[in-house]
């Protein structure tokens, strides 16, 4: 009920928000400038015989922030999740076209698919810290990976928790159950999970859209933040925080790729009459 | 009233009595032998009577009360006996008069009716015997060798000491037999073995290699009958110290008798002993009860082989089960391609849980303790063959039986507890790099752990209460050593063993002396469930920390 309430005003604060952001960004990007890190070439998704995605094409430029967003069911969750491969785990899933993480083909069989997840890490909607101590949880990709030196791993989870901005509110209790944290917390704490291991690209699937305002703030500040040293792609509903938070903004809608470019000029000026709409509240 | 009907209300009382039915129906029953069955230690007092029944003469009884009930003179009629004139019902007593030895019965239905004079006497002594059942009647004397030692008031404190003495013999004498002339047995045991296998290896006596070897054999052999030689010779002698004694005991009816001191376990004064006295008796033979070990065909002493039996099983049951429960579930659930093969599979497993159990033991019998054992022996074990060592029933297959028939529980809960863990948590380790099956062990299996617990405790539930299998796969009435002891290899998965709930069955119903196994049986059941009950308070224990410890996010 909060939730929707707080949508709605978030909506009608769209086009206030936009200037804002756009003044206080200050720089102008250019897509052809960019080195880029993941690239989708005429890219189609089935679902069983429901096509999912169509003929999408995208280049997603390297230590920027790409944000999705379309409304629900556009297909931006599940090419997100086409980037680390975690629509292998459906059964009925089927793909046409090309997936490139600089310039290697994603679907290719000699693809180790664990190491293509080390590269491109991800968080989910949900805060979805494992039942162990927060240590455990920070320490669990390099565990994986066999390392269980106590001075790497101390180090480690120091460096991630504190680039998640966590580690000043639990380095007393870092060996308590990561479950008795704040939905906000966790999620910060699954973001240092997440760049442990040291990812090249980092995929947020609408990250903030279950926490409270102020955890949301902390967790746009931590994007930010993570922006010099990741690739970040953020899928989000919230138009706002797109606008606050990416460099670059794609909309989706009904599994197509309607229109793609830097963030200011998409919310200022959108080519397409559809993204307009969208924007501005007019449908969605 | 119809306002009342679509209120709820009806549904609420009707659920809440069935629930209360339950309650009563199993406290009832929990109540009934442990009141039965408790209050069999308890020493109550004996009284002596007369008892002069029409036509014969009168006669002197002393026995402890065991039951009594009030029957009307129809009833009586049917037994052979008329009431006096206008007397509609009376009573009679079910009186242990022990000394079974004497009479041929030990326990008698007397018409109170015919009772006179019934008194308590503090000098009546009861004396519980290793042979023939318990003793009531009074000392005379004590005897060293046939000389009175004692006599009178003084015999009684000359009778308790010297009791001590030979008990503290006897116990000496069975231990010395248990474990030195055992290991001497089992020493010779795998001489014989030793020379068997040579023999089947084809290795003679005259070779070269033989001749050495069949010399180590004899050696050793003359070494453990000289060993053997030495203790006969000490044992010997203690069994004379252990026949010094005796006691002269008077009989209700005036006869002499002498009991030999060796024969007796225990000896109380029932009516003089005060509350305390009787309650450190009560908790004294209730110890007894559960650490002795049976005699005189399980209606006396304690059931501990069957206790130790019973646990024992079902902890080796639960070693095997859960891994195989567990394997089987994780592949059903997480790598078996879903589809109608999988569906059958599964409906097959569900259907396994209801096969009556007995099915599972003539499966046990053909085919683990036949055809397994069999192999096994063959391979094995040839030296020992013809005699079977895994070929017979025993623990092992006992246990192996009960795990088979308890995995489709194990399956079951373990698969609900897989499908429980929120697929979050599998995404984000998967997230992290993690292979399938890394994501399983590090983080899914022990986020089930409590799933899979559930699964032991019905299992565990199952297995101890199940009896008729395992009367085909290796339990016994009466097992001479426990699987467990001090001969390598310590745990002995060929050996048959005791089992409580068979216990119960040889007892209620395969034994000669029906009045006094009534009570063991009791004691026994109860027993069972305490041991049932704390089987699975330590399973739950275990799942409650365990679900503490993996609380997954629910929020």
């Amino acid at each position: 009920m909060e939730a929707a309430t707080q949508q709605t005003t978030e909506t009608t604060n769209v086009a206030r928000a936009i200037d804002i952001e756009s003044i206080s960004r200050g720089q102008k990007l250019n897509l052809a400038d960019e080195t880029i890190a993941l690239e989708v070439k005429d890219f189609n998704l089935f679902y069983g015989d429901k096509q999912a995605l169509h003929g999408v094409n995208m280049t997603i430029p390297k230590n920027r922030v790409t944000a999705f967003i379309g409304p629900s069911g556009c297909g931006k969750s599940t090419l997100l999740r086409c980037f680390n491969r975690m629509n292998d785990l459906v059964d009925s899933v089927r793909m046409e076209g090309d997936l490139k993480l600089y310039g290697d083909e994603l679907n290719a069989p000699s693809v180790n698919v664990a190491d293509l997840r080390r590269q491109v890490g991800m968080v989910f909607q949900k805060p979805n810290p494992f039942p162990k101590s927060i240590y455990e949880n920070v320490a669990y990709g390099l565990r994986l990976q066999g390392v269980n030196d106590r001075a790497t791993l101390d180090k480690v989870v120091e460096k991630s928790l504190k680039g998640a901005a966590l580690w000043d509110e639990v380095k007393d209790r870092l060996h308590e159950s990561a479950m008795g944290m704040s939905g906000g917390q966790q999620q910060r704490l699954v973001i240092a999970r997440a760049i442990a291991i040291e990812p090249e690209v980092l995929l947020l699937d609408e990250p903030a859209s279950a926490l409270d305002p102020l955890s949301t703030l902390k967790i746009e500040e931590l994007i930010h933040e993570l922006k010099d040293r990741y690739t970040i792609v953020i899928v989000t509903h919230n138009m706002q925080q797109a606008a606050r938070v990416s460099d670059y903004t794609a909309f989706m809608y009904m599994g197509k790729l309607i229109e793609f470019g830097a963030t200011d000029e998409l919310f200022t000026n959108p080519k397409e009459k559809q993204t307009e709409d969208y924007i501005t509240g007019r449908y969605g | 009233m119809k306002a009342w009907f679509r209120s709820g209300q009806p549904w609420v009382w009707m659920n809440a009595g069935a629930v209360s039915i339950s309650l009563v129906m199993v406290i009832g029953l929990l109540f009934l032998i442990a009141v039965r069955g408790l209050s069999h230690f308890w020493p109550a007092d004996v009284r002596q009577m007369t008892y002069a029944e029409p036509g014969q003469d009168p006669v002197v009884m002393v026995g402890e009360q065991v039951d009594h009930e009030i029957i009307t003179a129809t009833r009586f009629q049917l037994t052979g006996v008329t009431l006096p004139d206008g007397m509609e019902e009376a009573g009679r007593t079910l009186l242990k008069t022990g000394n079974r030895d004497f009479y041929g019965l030990d326990f008698r239905w007397i018409n109170d009716i015919w009772v006179e004079n019934i008194t308590y006497p503090e000098d009546i002594i009861a004396l519980e015997r290793r042979e023939w059942g318990h003793f009531y009647g009074r000392l005379i004397n004590v005897k060293q060798k046939d000389q009175v030692v004692a006599e009178g008031e003084a015999a009684w404190d000359e009778f308790l000491t010297r009791l001590d003495r030979s008990n503290d013999i006897g116990a000496e004498i069975k231990s010395i037999e248990k474990y030195d002339v055992g290991q001497i047995n089992h020493d010779l045991e795998e001489l014989r073995l030793d020379e068997r296998r040579l023999q089947l290896d084809g290795i003679a006596k005259d070779s070269t290699a033989g001749q050495l070897a069949y010399q180590e054999i004899e050696a050793g052999r003359k070494l453990a009958d000289e060993e053997y030689a030495k203790l006969r010779v000490v044992l010997d002698e203690m069994y004379i110290e252990l026949a010094r004694d005796s006691i002269t005991v008077e009989l209700a009816d005036g006869q002499q008798a002498e009991i030999a001191l060796s024969k007796i376990v225990q000896g109380f004064k029932p009516n003089a002993m005060g509350v305390g006295d009787k309650f450190a008796h009560y908790f004294h033979e209730m110890w007894k009860f559960v650490s002795g070990e049976p005699r005189e065909a399980n209606t006396e002493g304690g059931i501990f082989p069957a206790i130790f039996g019973t646990v024992t099983m079902v902890l080796i049951m639960s070693i095997l089960v859960t891994p195989f429960g567990v394997v089987a579930a994780v592949y059903l659930k997480e790598y078996a391609k879903q589809g109608p093969v999988i569906r059958l599979i599964r409906i097959a497993v569900n259907n396994l849980a209801g096969v009556p159990s007995i099915v599972y033991g003539v499966f046990g019998l053909g085919f683990f303790v036949y055809f397994v054992g069999g192999s096994i022996d063959e391979v094995l074990f040839q030296a020992r063959l013809p005699a079977p060592t895994f070929g017979s029933p025993g623990l092992m297959w006992a246990s192996l039986t009960l795990a088979i028939l308890t995995v489709p529980v194990v399956i079951v809960a373990t698969e609900e507890g897989l499908s429980r863990i929120p697929r979050a948590i599998r995404e984000g380790s998967l997230a992290l790099g993690a292979t399938k099956a890394e994501t399983l062990w590090r983080t899914v299996l022990p986020m089930a752990a409590p799933a899979m617990m559930t699964g032991l405790i019905l299992a565990v539930a199952r297995a101890a209460g199940e009896v008729a299998p395992l009367m085909m796969v290796g339990v016994v009435k009466l097992a001479p050593a426990l699987p467990i002891d001090t001969i390598a290899p310590y745990l002995h998965l060929d050996r048959q063993f005791m089992h409580l709930g068979f216990h119960i069955y040889d007892v209620g119903f395969q034994s000669p002396n029906v009045e006094a196994a009534r009570p063991l049986v009791y004691a026994t059941a109860f027993l069972l469930v305490m041991i049932i009950v704390m089987l699975n308070l330590t399973a739950i224990a275990i799942r409650n920390r365990l679900r503490e410890k993996y609380k997954a996010s629910e929020g």
